[in-house]
């Protein structure tokens, strides 16, 4: 396997195909908690490595467990139930041992659950990197590297939202654009600037 | 009475509840698939399909359920109907399945399927739970489709192919709220004007 994917598979996750921006998964944290900096940043990290994980866990039950025993159709089903229990585990596991990280992060990580960012790269690896059922060359370490490359694309996406609702906290604005509207608004700029990425040739 | 009460239920899901502008829920299907009415619609009665039939499920089994996992049971009673829905579309509607892609089985991370059963299939009996959710998928479906006429008539009719494309369908959302917000905003000064006298109900 060559480094050349690799590198198409950050960029497009991180820039192209930006999870939130272009892709429209886990719009919710994405809009929920924007608002200042602090927990956006705490909010990508926990993403990042949900999505990690969840990308490597979900390879493994694909991999050893649905296709050897022919229950391909029971994707859905078994990858919320994997992604619902290792959530539950980190979060008792960083309870027990970071009291101090428990507290930054331990809100968001029920919430990650049902984010889809999380069964989104999931399903999205699952399509990539299967062809008709069998995995292509290498296809376990593609599918941490996007996990973690689209994670990145997250924080990135939600930092630089959390910075402009900073700025629009003392900013005039007609009443009925406060708050959602004018987030939204903002976002589809955003995406317009990230739209610039996909003339990138690889 | 029951029928009324059947009407009621429905109706409020529709636009008092509506999940898309009211309870803002359910986001990332709204804009994904909303670049064409087609696809609109097909998530829209998947969406609502899932929701009636978990709905349904979990009401009638609202008094077996342990409280303290009743989540993992919602997300595998969820689960099991967005995979009927999935190989449903694989079989019968496979142009409709590449389109919407990934976001037929993200149906079940979708939190107005797992707010339903949670905020209502969860209390409520079965036949009311059925009307929630016929209202609730209305509602959205509703909703996709208005979102879908603005972009596909301006992405796909008059050519501002940005309207199709991700921008669109944020920029389009953000000023649907924000009429809605406008609405209520003038409404509410309305009622402040005009004061207590001219309203009926004060009078009762």
């Amino acid at each position: 396997m060559d480094v050349s994917k690799l590198v198409m598979i950050i960029i497009s996750a991180v820039f192209v195909n930006n999870f939130i921006l272009s892709r429209f998964l886990g719009l919710c944290p994405f809009i929920g908690v924007s608002k200042e900096t602090k927990p956006a940043f705490s909010m990508g990290v926990a993403v990042t490595f949900v999505m990690t994980s969840a990308s490597v866990i979900t390879w493994i039950v694909y991999r050893y467990i649905l296709q050897p025993n022919n229950i391909t159709y029971l994707r859905t089903v078994s990858f919320i139930l994997v992604i619902a229990v290792f959530v539950q585990l980190v979060e008792m596991v960083v309870r027990k041992t970071n009291p101090a990280l428990f507290r930054a992060l331990g809100i968001y990580l029920p919430l990650i659950t049902t984010n889809c960012a999380v069964m989104g790269v999931a399903l999205l690896n699952n399509e990539m990197f299967f062809e008709a059922g069998h995995p292509l060359a290498g296809s376990f370490i593609l599918s941490l590297v996007q996990g973690l490359a689209a994670g990145a694309g997250f924080t990135l996406a939600i930092l630089l939202m959390s910075g402009i609702r900073e700025r629009f906290e003392l900013m005039d604005m007609p009443e009925a654009m406060k708050g959602l509207p004018v987030t939204f608004i903002t976002a589809s700029l955003m995406s317009l600037a990230f739209l610039g990425f996909a003339g990138f040739k690889l | 009475m029951k029928l009324n009460n059947f009407w009621l239920e429905f109706k409020k899901g529709i636009i008092v509840e509506n999940p898309t502008f009211a309870l803002v829920l359910g986001l990332c299907p709204t804009l994904a698939v909303s670049n064409t009415v087609q696809n609109a619609l097909g998530m829209g009665i998947a969406a609502t399909f899932v929701l009636l039939g978990s709905n349904m499920i979990i009401s009638a089994l609202r008094r077996f359920l342990p409280p303290a996992i009743r989540i993992p049971c919602y997300i595998v009673i969820i689960a099991a109907f967005v995979t009927m829905v999935e190989l449903f579309m694989k079989a019968y509607l496979p142009a409709l399945d590449k389109a919407l892609g990934i976001f037929v089985p993200l149906i079940v991370v979708n939190c107005i399927v797992l707010g339903r059963a949670e905020a209502f299939a969860n209390k409520n009996k079965v036949i009311d739970s059925i009307a929630d959710a016929l209202g609730i998928g209305a509602g959205f479906t509703l909703a996709l489709i208005i979102i879908a006429t603005i972009r596909e008539s301006l992405g796909a009719g008059l050519g501002v192919l940005m309207m199709i494309m991700a921008p669109g369908a944020l920029l389009t959302l953000g000023f649907l709220i924000g009429a809605v917000n406008w609405y209520r905003i003038i409404k509410k000064k309305r009622a402040l004007e005009l004061g207590c006298a001219s309203c009926a109900k004060c009078k009762e």
